[in-house]
């Protein structure tokens, strides 16, 4: 297959993943689909270290896995403690930072 | 035959970032996700990464969505319904709009590499000991900033999900252990020079200072009677402190 096509399926992994964010409201699957759009970057930096025939997208796509998962720690520590205070799980509801 | 895989992975790849984005229920996002992030590492192995691969199935299918699982069930995500705002409509529009302007930008493009099936590579291209050796060589400092990162985000985790422990708890520690029954002369040194307000407080919890010979507190059945007063504004973090442990 070329090289494009795994593109493309990148690009509409991260246009889901944008569109996602900007629709949902609970801050759980915000997280999720801030992993669709991280993904489609990795897709295309594996994509393009397929393309010039190195590595360096590889290590890249590993270090973004590493970022991601630490987004994931603090995201879902800090959901943890949002219900801990029984303050209600939307975002919509948590605009203000006193509390 | 590579097409094939190519396209059946593709399609369960959209089809779960759909279904992320789509499903009510958040378990079943994170469901849909796991089989996305399975769908992506079959197109990791088409393009010859192979630890990408395996580490995007053990990392992320593995360990992350476990995470997000038990996150999913302590915080109960029920039902959500969708935005009702603007966004609801200009969410969508801004997705597309973002996809055509990409796919424009992928099309127009100069790349002559993006219409081949990629360069050549050599013998042992993606393999776990190949990229172990570019991250302990070309890119150590990478590396050990990530593990750095893991760290600082492993301990910023549990400092942001810990029971707090604030001025009400001692507070509330501190009266459980005024009104335990306790062996006969001790105690606090307010009580000893006799402040009429801890004696009162003594009196509402158990009729005085009890006097105990064995030295040992038998009736702790006695001690929540005082408690009672603090106990509305305990009771959001008493339930989640117990999973905690």
């Amino acid at each position: 297959m070329a090289i494009g096509w795994y593109l493309a399926v990148s690009v509409l992994i991260f246009c889901i993943g944008a569109g996602g964010v900007l629709v949902r409201r609970n801050p759980l699957v915000i997280l999720l689909c801030l992993e669709l759009m991280l993904n489609a970057g990795n897709l295309a930096l594996v994509a393009f270290a397929r393309m010039h025939g190195g590595e360096a997208g590889q290590i890249f796509a590993l270090i973004v896995m590493v970022v991601a998962a630490c987004e994931v720690t603090v995201g879902l520590g800090l959901l943890v403690a949002i219900s801990r205070r029984n303050l209600p799980i939307d975002v919509d509801e948590l605009h203000e930072l006193n509390g | 035959m590579s097409a094939v895989l190519f396209f059946i992975a593709a399609i369960s790849a959209v089809i779960g970032a759909v279904g992320v984005v789509t499903l009510r229920n958040p378990l079943y996002a994170v469901l849909a996700l796991v089989c996305h992030l399975v769908a992506l590492a079959a197109l990791f192995l088409l393009l010859r990464a192979e630890f990408v691969a395996a580490a995007q199935v053990v990392v992320y299918a593995g360990a992350v969505m476990v995470l997000y699982v038990f996150v999913v069930a302590y915080v109960g995500g029920g039902d959500e319904i969708a935005a009702g705002s603007s966004l609801r409509i200009l969410g969508p529009l801004f997705a597309v709009a973002l996809a055509v302007e990409l796919f424009i930008a992928m099309l127009g493009s100069a790349l002559q590499g993006i219409k081949g099936d990629g360069a050549k590579f050599h013998l042992g291209f993606g393999t776990p000991a190949h990229i172990g050796r570019l991250f302990l060589t070309t890119y150590l400092f990478p590396f050990e900033v990530a593990s750095l990162l893991l760290l600082v985000a492993a301990v910023g985790a549990i400092v942001l999900a810990r029971r707090r422990r604030g001025l009400e708890d001692d507070d509330r520690d501190f009266q459980q252990v005024r009104a335990a029954a306790r062996p006969a002369y001790t105690g606090t040194l307010a009580e000893a020079v006799g402040v009429r307000r801890v004696l009162e407080q003594l009196e509402q919890a158990h009729g005085g200072v009890t006097e105990l010979m064995g030295g040992v507190p038998q009736d702790r059945e006695m001690t929540p009677t005082i408690v009672g007063t603090s106990d509305t504004k305990k009771s959001g973090s008493d339930e989640s402190g117990e999973e905690q442990s």
